[in-house]
């Protein structure tokens, strides 16, 4: 072969270069070897994770606090299946992410080779797009389309099979290629007939609300959303996703709805005569009981994907495009409004049911979270594992600026606090970020301390401890007379000493005294990562709580009394 | 958003168990898999599918006879739509639309037989494509429900086969297919 002629693979590493990438979440193996020998004179930062897993959600992390791809690169068989938990999340909460995995040679595909594994078919259902390359001269365009699908109109995740004897053999097409996407469109502001429906819907409304969803987050729709918001006098509630997309410190803030949501976002829905949704699904967290769902509500719903409309609510008026263009087209339309009573109302709620805690009687979750946010004030990024953890940070932690918050909703993946936040130290050095995780989740990729470790990363890794499957053992206690089952985490390490294995410096919270001191200390912690246990009491419960299928006035605001009927809803 | 047409159920779709969507996709590996679980996904039933090269190179032409759910219909057109190598999804349910079928039928006949078995084949402008000893094969083509007429009548026979394309259609005038 010509020592000229690049090979796939470096054609490959080139196209990501000229896409911007910065840094590929990886684990080698056989089939992706010349790959990886090719990013060696690469620009691009390749970081060796202790599982596929790991990379996929450090890319997700990259993704969410940039909102550009982040870029995953795995070996085939058992590499690539690693992946599809990750490509799950990102599928579900729309995160654009760019997956490549190494393949067996073509001349060996559905013949059982070593480590084949057909991740075309196991992943088409979680991905937005995938590709299996079978001509090394379809790399450039595919590349190219592989970026620009995971990142515009709704992101997701995009699939890159390669099989080695393409990535090893020549590429003769050139670096630049056109993209050949014919069934592909991006919606942009919306039609004008739909904008003046929702205008003088709008300004008809006397009790509105704006559900401020993840597309808020992802158009960077902040300014125009908290513009209207505040023409209309409009309180603002968030899905847990939305965090952040608007100021959750801003007085029309009411924070997260939904089935652990605050009880006067909950309430504030529930009475509303309008809600205008922008960039939600209305996921069943949000809506519960669907046939029930505020009823006495008109609704709006702006989303970019439009087959969510009519989906689970049927809106009056469905507007596609883009949240911050059809928010900025929507402005000059809408008047201001005199909601001074309903915003009145909302207050009173805010004052009779604001999120409480006991501060005796053991460490609780809600303390360190509540001074983790005093502490912080919004300036750090905050990434969460699943469970009681997540929905306690996601009441008690403000967020002010959009991609700061980095959750996984749709999907609910433990695992993905740890690597997620490492991914967004590395996208955002500058700045601090917290992961609030479970001691369950957190061992689902603990490995990953590693990562975080050798690159002394600014990742403050906050293990709540409650030596518990907390979540699943509320419901049992809630719903199955706490007949616990599956949920004790009996063996668990001391994760001081784990994260000292480690070579990471820890820090012990065992009481409610030791709050502030040991946050403060590890908030000031400026030597590499650190990991902060707060020792919790082992049985607490997540209020305000919306049984699953139960509707917004169903909403239990404390522990009950009386036995609770099993849920009806799915999860 | 990867829609760039789709043309949604009205209330005579909405309201139907049975369903006829054509879609003008690219022709890429895995497009039918991808398609297909669009329709399981949801609980349809394909009933026929009918895939083929359109007139522009590259593109296919699917044209889907499905059952199942009316009010998750628009749901599936717009799923359909979304895929990346979907051009186009629309559902032509109680559209006039012109479609057609073909069928081929396998009887085992003796000669006494053969004559009204020839008979009704005239009579539904159907042929005898293949003529031996003991069998006839047929090819008729035309709408489904004269097909099923046609396996009906020959029914008092013994059907050793019958393999059906399929149905595909068309839209009239100038709406698109
Ligand atoms: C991968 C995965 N497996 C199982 C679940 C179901 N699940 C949801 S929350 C939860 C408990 C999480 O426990 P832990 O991480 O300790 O957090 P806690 O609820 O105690 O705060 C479980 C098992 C899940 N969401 N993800
Ligand atoms: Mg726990």
């Amino acid at each position: 072969m010509d020592s000229k002629v690049a090979t796939g693979a470096e054609r490959l590493i080139e196209c990501l270069e000229a896409e911007g990438v910065e840094y590929i979440f990886g684990l080698s193996g056989g089939a992706a070897i010349p790959i990886f020998d090719a990013l060696v004179d690469s620009s691009i930062k390749l970081i060796l994770t202790r599982h596929e897993q790991g990379a996929a959600h450090m890319a997700d992390g990259y993704a969410r606090a940039t909102g550009r791809p982040g870029v995953v690169l795995v070996t085939s068989g058992p590499g690539a299946t690693n992946t599809v938990t990750g490509l799950l999340t990102a599928h579900m909460d729309s995160v654009p992410m760019v997956v490549i995995t190494g393949q067996c040679v073509t001349d060996m595909l559905g013949k059982d080779g070593f480590q084949e594994a057909d991740v075309t078919s196991i992943t088409y259902a979680v991905v937005k797009h995938s590709y299996l390359v079978r001509r090394s001269g379809d790399i450039p365009r595919i590349t190219r389309e592989a970026f620009h699908l995971a990142g515009t109109g709704r992101p997701g995740p995009v699939l890159v099979d390669i099989p080695k004897n393409i990535s090893q053999g020549p590429c003769l097409a050139p670096l630049t290629s056109e993209m050949d996407l014919p069934g592909y469109s991006i919606p942009s502001h919306g039609s004008p007939d739909n904008l003046d429906e929702a205008a003088a819907l709008l300004s008809s409304a006397q009790r509105p609300v704006l559900l401020v969803g993840h597309g808020v987050v992802i158009s960077e729709a902040s300014k125009a959303v908290t513009q209207l918001a505040e023409r209309l006098g409009a309180p603002m509630v968030s899905t847990l996703l939305g965090k952040g997309g608007a100021d959750e410190t801003h007085p029309l803030h009411l924070g997260m709805l939904g089935m652990h949501g605050t009880a006067y976002a909950n309430k504030a829905t529930d009475a509303a005569d309008l809600i205008m949704s922008i960039g939600s699904r209305w996921d069943d967290r949000i809506t519960g009981k669907l046939d029930e769902f505020c009823l006495g509500a008109k609704k709006i719903h702006v989303d970019i994907d439009p087959a969510e409309f009519n989906k689970m609510v049927v809106p009056e008026v469905c507007i596609e495009g883009d949240a911050r263009l059809v928010l900025e087209a929507l402005l000059p339309l809408v008047d201001p409004l005199d909601t001074s009573e309903w915003l009145a109302r909302v207050e009173a709620w805010r004052k009779k049911y604001p999120l409480k805690y006991r501060k005796q009687g053991g460490l609780r979750a809600q303390h360190v979270l509540d001074r983790l946010d005093a502490l912080t004030q919004g300036r750090a990024i905050i990434s969460t594992d699943v469970g009681q953890h997540q929905m306690w940070a996601a009441q008690f932690c403000k967020v002010t600026e959009s991609k700061n918050w980095l959750s996984s909703g749709g999907a609910g993946t433990m695992g993905f606090g740890l690597p997620a936040a490492i991914g967004a130290a590395f996208a955002r050095p500058d700045q601090d970020v917290w992961a609030v995780v479970g001691d369950g989740g957190f061992q689902m990729t603990q490995a990953e301390l590693a990562t975080a470790a050798i690159h002394n990363l600014r990742v403050k890794c906050l293990i709540i401890n409650n030596n518990y499957l907390g979540m699943v053992r509320q419901w049992q206690e809630l719903f199955f007379e706490n007949r616990l089952s599956g949920v004790d985490l009996e063996g668990n390490p001391d994760f001081v000493k784990l994260a000292q294995a480690y070579g990471i410096k820890a820090f012990r919270i065992k009481r409610p005294g030791d709050v502030d001191r040991i946050l403060s200390q590890a908030d000031a912690y400026d030597e590499g990562p650190c990991v902060v246990v707060a020792e919790v009491v082992k049985e607490d419960n997540v209020f305000p709580f919306i049984p699953a299928g139960a509707t917004l006035s169903d909403m239990i605001i404390e522990k009950p009394t009386e036995k609770l009927a099993k849920p009806t809803g799915s999860t | 958003m990867s829609a760039v047409v789709h043309s949604l159920p009205d209330e005579a779709q909405r309201t139907s168990d049975f369903h006829r969507i054509s879609l003008f996709v690219k022709n890429e590996p895995g497009v039918l898999a991808r398609v297909a679980m669009v329709f399981s996904r949801r609980g349809y039933n394909i009933e026929s599918l009918v895939v083929s090269t359109a007139a522009r190179e590259g593109y296919s032409r699917m044209t889907i006879t499905s059952s199942g759910d009316p009010e998750t219909l628009e749901q599936m057109i717009k799923q359909l739509a979304k895929l990346v190598d979907v051009v186009h999804a629309i559902d032509h349910t109680g559209d006039a639309a012109y479609e057609t079928e073909i069928a081929l039928i396998k009887l085992r006949c003796s000669s006494d037989e053969r004559h009204e078995i020839l008979q009704i084949v005239e009579h539904f402008g159907a042929k005898v494509v293949d003529f031996a000893r003991d069998s006839l094969m047929i090819r008729i083509y035309g709408s489904s429900e004269k097909l099923d007429a046609i396996r009906d009548l020959l029914g008092k026979f013994e059907i050793a086969e019958i393999v059906r394309s399929g149905k595909i259609l068309m839209a009239r005038g100038r709406a698109t297919t």
